[in-house]
């Protein structure tokens, strides 16, 4: 059991690495192959696609920065992980983030960070 | 054409069946009329209409004896009728009665003015050796007259910035004793780990170990360094319960000018009409509101006598309120689960339609009412997880209590623990996986990145054998 004696929880104000970013960020970081099945299981609910990305520092706010428009009737994924790749090459030190509208309920069916900039390359 | 050909005519003194008055078979209900369905236990001997119509009238506009200013009002427009009378199956003394009341017999927004006709003094009635409300279909006619919940799923969802999981709570214990400082580090730590919200317990109110207000004070700063530490917005449930609504107003504005953003009370031993007032309270002040259902328990176990949680549930829904306490599901019969998903569809869908196998006797349209969501809570750690995610889908607060504080590490490494759970669990069946079946599997996955989460797994594999015999816990085997 030596293996499960108490540890310290490892949070701190002062380090970024501590900040979450609510849905799927207690997990490690999806992999491409990942990311396609999360995002077709909104595709498969009906759910516009949308891509946000933001500075770290500025990640706890309602409003990201939006890339482009929502993917409106885009049915394919390959068009939509273009588009993802596009976002987080012209903003490599931005977290970004994946969102599917459910426009019948008006709100946000999924919202996750698939780029974590303290972790980007 | 005469007029007169329905009206009573002369008066006469005395006493008549009701079924001369309450019981008309033919009946069509209207879409206006509030619907009721009640189990009744006769007297032996007393025919079934006869019962049926003295529930129907007692909870209407009926007494015992004919009385002569009844012929100063249009009876017909004003009774209630039964209208139907149905076997239960499996059950040779009791049955179920229909019940038709016009829109016209109750105030507009008062669920209090239903209830007070509908499980009045009718409950009390000699003819009868129990009675249960079963259902209620309120129109949506009378649904609109009604403020509802103050802000419903939605909103809260973009109140607090989380989409796609289920809310994850902790209550903090012990109940009852903590000074103020220390309830405030058992709250800190549990949101710095990783939950959504934290919870007063229902009886915590501003007792002599700890006054309401240092317990706020401790709180406020308490959820506001974990949201600043964890970047995520957090909640507590403060519980403004007390002994009269100015001194809940009192503790609700207090919570506010903490910016706090939810509260809680207790709706059934405070009363619908405090609840109503408090849902008004917290749509004017952007206030979310947890309502918990302490005492339901005396009034909707007993099968046969008193009312069913999910007529409480379409009555709270009315009232209004943003969460409401399901119950779980796991850990109880297989039954529990269809009873449990039909009055957690009372809670959060707009329509919902009869379905006599989860105990709706009726179409219920709740139009454009905000929904509630509903919260899991007692007896729940990580190895339920996949089970609550099924049953309960994402708009749904999952709370453990004793899950979180009882880790071995503290209660940030139990609230990291849950909240890896829940989300490795919705990951997986947004990627195809079976949760409930292949729990075990996806637990242990995400252990390999949480040893948080490996010692809650570590720590309460022992009791998993009492999931064993019921429901579909597969990680119990």
């Amino acid at each position: 059991m030596t293996e499960f004696e108490i540890q310290d929880y490892r949070s701190l104000i002062g380090d970024p690495a501590s900040r979450k970013h609510e849905t799927y960020s207690y997990l490690p970081e999806m992999d491409a192959n990942q990311i396609r099945k999360q995002i077709q299981a909104m595709l498969d609910k009906g759910w516009d696609v949308a891509i946000e990305h933001v500075e770290p520092e500025r990640s706890h706010k309602t409003y990201w920065y939006m890339w482009k428009l929502p993917l409106f009737g885009e049915w394919n994924l390959d068009p939509i992980m273009t588009e993802l790749n596009a976002c987080r090459n012209a903003h490599p030190g931005h977290h970004v983030k994946v969102i599917g509208y459910d426009g019948k309920r008006q709100t946000q069916g999924l919202a996750m960070v698939v780029y974590r900039a303290s972790h980007a390359s | 054409m005469n007029t007169r050909a329905n009206t009573p005519g002369k008066y006469q003194a005395g006493v008549k069946d009701y079924r001369d008055t309450y019981w008309e078979p033919a009946y069509e209900p209207k879409d206006t009329d509030i619907l009721a369905c009640f189990k009744i236990t006769p007297q032996p001997g007393v025919p079934r209409e006869e019962v049926a119509a003295a529930v129907a009238a007692e909870s209407s506009t009926g007494t015992w004896t004919t009385v002569w200013t009844d012929l100063l009002t249009d009876l017909d427009h004003y009774k209630g009728r039964a209208y139907r009378i149905e076997d239960v199956p499996n059950d040779d003394e009791s049955y179920y009665a229909f019940v038709a009341y016009p829109i016209d017999l109750f105030e507009e927004g008062s669920v209090v003015n239903v209830l007070t006709s509908l499980v009045g003094n009718v409950f009390g009635f000699k003819a009868l050796r129990s009675l249960r409300l079963e259902d209620i279909r309120f129109p949506l006619h009378y649904v609109m007259t009604c403020g509802g919940p103050p802000h419903g799923i939605s909103v809260e969802r973009d109140i607090l910035n989380k989409y796609g999981r289920p809310f994850l709570g902790c209550t903090i214990k012990p109940k009852l004793g903590l000074s103020g400082k220390n309830y405030g580090r058992a709250v800190y730590e549990c949101l710095r780990g990783g939950l959504d919200f934290t919870k007063d317990d229902e009886n915590i109110n501003s007792q002599p170990f700890m006054r309401w207000r240092q317990r706020y004070d401790n709180v406020a700063e308490a959820v506001h360094q974990a949201e600043a530490e964890t970047g995520e917005r957090k909640g507590h449930y403060l519980n403004v319960t007390a002994g009269t609504v100015e001194e809940m107003y009192k503790r609700a504005e207090y919570a506010k000018s903490l910016d706090m953003r939810i509260i809680m009370h207790d709706f059934f031993t405070a009363g619908f009409t405090a609840n109503t007032s408090l849902a008004n309270w917290c749509r004017d002040n952007g206030m979310l509101l947890h309502v918990h259902r302490a005492m339901h328990a005396v009034v909707d176990r007993h099968p046969k006598h008193g009312i069913h949680f999910r007529v409480l549930t379409k009555c709270l829904r009315l009232s209004g309120g943003d969460h409401l306490h399901s119950g779980t599901v796991v850990g109880k019969l297989e039954g529990d689960r269809e009873a449990t998903l039909g009055w957690v569809d009372l809670m959060r869908e707009s329509f919902i339609p009869e379905n006599r196998a989860r105990g709706i006797f009726f179409d219920q349209d709740f139009g454009t009412m905000p929904g509630m969501m509903p919260v899991a809570s007692g007896g729940i750690h990580v190895w339920h997880m996949p089970a609550l995610v099924s049953i309960f889908g994402d708009d749904a607060c999952l709370q453990f209590g004793g899950g979180t504080l009882g880790h071995p590490w503290g209660n940030a490494a139990g609230a990291a623990a849950n909240r890896v759970a829940v989300e490795a669990c919705v990951q997986a069946r947004n990627q195809g996986v079976e949760v409930e079946k292949n729990g075990r599997e996806v637990l242990a996955n995400a252990a390999k990145h949480s040893p948080e989460l490996a010692v809650a797994m570590e720590t309460w594999k022992e009791i998993t054998f009492e999931f064993d015999t019921v429901d579909k816990l597969d990680v119990a085997s």
